[in-house]
């Protein structure tokens, strides 16, 4: 079904226009393209901004800002991105990867949406025209967004501190059974000072493994200093069922795959 | 629904068409300009069956609106061989039996370009890993990987 785009200079126009009733942002269409090839009678118009800043990509301070247009492959090849790098290439294929968008990743449903899980967890905050909102309340609320989302901001880990795991039964590129970033801070004796973990497919979006995170403090990264994390990380789970894999099953192997990223 | 005008390069033509808005880049391909190399297969991102080469990156035409395409220049499987004389990759995949319904073959043929364009010499991963956004249910995949590594090979023994 064609839908009518319309094309908008700046991210202000566009928010106007998708007051309108029946309209999506497209992005880089891996999402809303696809709905409406499948029959979304929902979509009825699309709306987009060329507005350069949505595809531009700052690092400056320690800190980065990704543009919502940026994809995921720039994401891969940019030279001050090597912490995000696997996350990043873990989304689909080459041809994916080309089209992609930070910004569209945010809204990807399970079990799609595996970058989301690695700024999760790098505590970002998602920037719309009315300003800054932590990630966490915006996956939260991003059912009822609609805002035109303009960027995602995050403070770049250490590569040491940062850890990404997807896992897919079809190697190299397939969809996740589950995915899992951490960012850990260790003390100077070796146990755990902060921990954030976040969780891809363990609910309909990203979601924080609190209680293994607390379980995790103090700890030494080792199988003895983990055991109570992994012993805690299903709890609040509610993880999806599909093709891939049951809700049983991915909450089984959660442990194992938590386990062999903490002590990689 | 409104006509809009997209002019882009196909295959070295200019090309100009009035299309409907929100039309896929797979359709105005197959449909308006008479372009029926890219393949429609799953629509939804997944197979890499209608995979073309946008100003030399790997896309998928039936998840890009074709007027996004305006003054691009667009590469697709039938603009690959020169005078007759089929792109090396069409040969290899021809030489080493990569092809069977080859309704897969225009997508991994583009996808394999942007591979040997940027790494001539690839490795088997790299291969792999270039392919990994399309899907065969015929061959298998190795018959596929090899091709792409005699392409390889054949260009590396050309350039030398």
């Amino acid at each position: 079904m064609a839908l009518a785009l319309q094309t908008f200079a700046t991210v202000k126009d566009a928010n106007t226009a998708l007051r309108a009733q029946g309209t999506r942002y497209l992005g880089g269409g891996t999402l809303v393209v696809r709905a409406a090839n499948e029959g979304d009678v929902s979509v009825s118009g699309l709306v987009r901004s060329t507005d350069p800043a949505l595809s531009a990509i700052a690092v400056a301070g320690g800190k980065v800002r990704i543009g919502a247009s940026v994809t995921m492959a720039a994401i891969a090849r940019h030279p001050d991105l090597g912490a995000l790098a696997k996350a990043a290439r873990s989304v689909g294929g080459p041809a994916i990867r080309n089209m992609a968008t930070v910004g569209g990743n945010l809204f990807a449903p399970a079990p799609y949406g595996d970058f989301t899980v690695a700024l999760l967890a790098l505590d970002a905050t998602v920037g719309t025209e009315d300003g800054e909102t932590p990630i966490g309340t915006f996956l939260a609320g991003r059912d009822g967004s609609r805002a035109i989302v303009t960027s995602v901001s995050c403070t770049l880990p250490k590569a040491d501190s940062f850890r990404f795991l997807k896992v897919s039964r079809v190697k190299p590129k397939g969809v996740s059974v589950l995915s899992i970033a951490a960012i850990l801070e260790q003390a100077a004796d070796g146990t755990v000072s902060s921990a954030r973990i976040a969780l891809g497919c363990m609910a309909d979006r990203p979601i924080r493994a609190k209680s293994a995170e607390k379980a995790l403090l103090g700890k030494s990264l080792d199988q003895n200093g983990i055991a109570a994390a992994l012993a805690a990380a299903t709890e609040g789970i509610a993880p999806i069922t599909d093709p891939i894999a049951s809700a049983w099953y991915r909450a089984e192997v959660l442990p194992v795959h938590l386990g062999r990223l903490l002590l990689t | 629904m409104a006509k809009v005008p997209v002019q882009f390069t196909l295959n070295g033509s200019e090309k100009a068409e009035f299309i409907d808005s929100g039309t896929t880049l797979l359709n105005a391909l197959r449909d308006k300009v008479g372009d029926t190399s890219p393949k429609g297969g799953c629509h939804q991102g997944t197979c890499g069956a209608c995979s073309v080469i946008i100003d030399g990156e790997l896309r998928l035409s039936c998840l890009t609106l074709a007027e996004t395409c305006n003054g691009t220049t667009i590469t697709t499987t039938s603009g690959l061989s020169e005078s007759g004389v089929l792109h090396p990759l069409q040969r290899a995949f021809l030489d080493t039996f990569a092809t069977q319904c080859g309704f897969c073959t225009p997508g991994m043929i583009m996808a394999a370009k942007v591979l040997l364009d940027h790494t001539p010499n690839p490795s088997r991963d790299e291969v792999v890993e270039a392919l990994s956004g399309n899907i065969c249910r015929c061959t298998g995949y190795e018959p596929i990987i090899q091709a792409v590594l005699t392409a390889a090979r054949a260009n590396s023994q050309n350039a030398a």
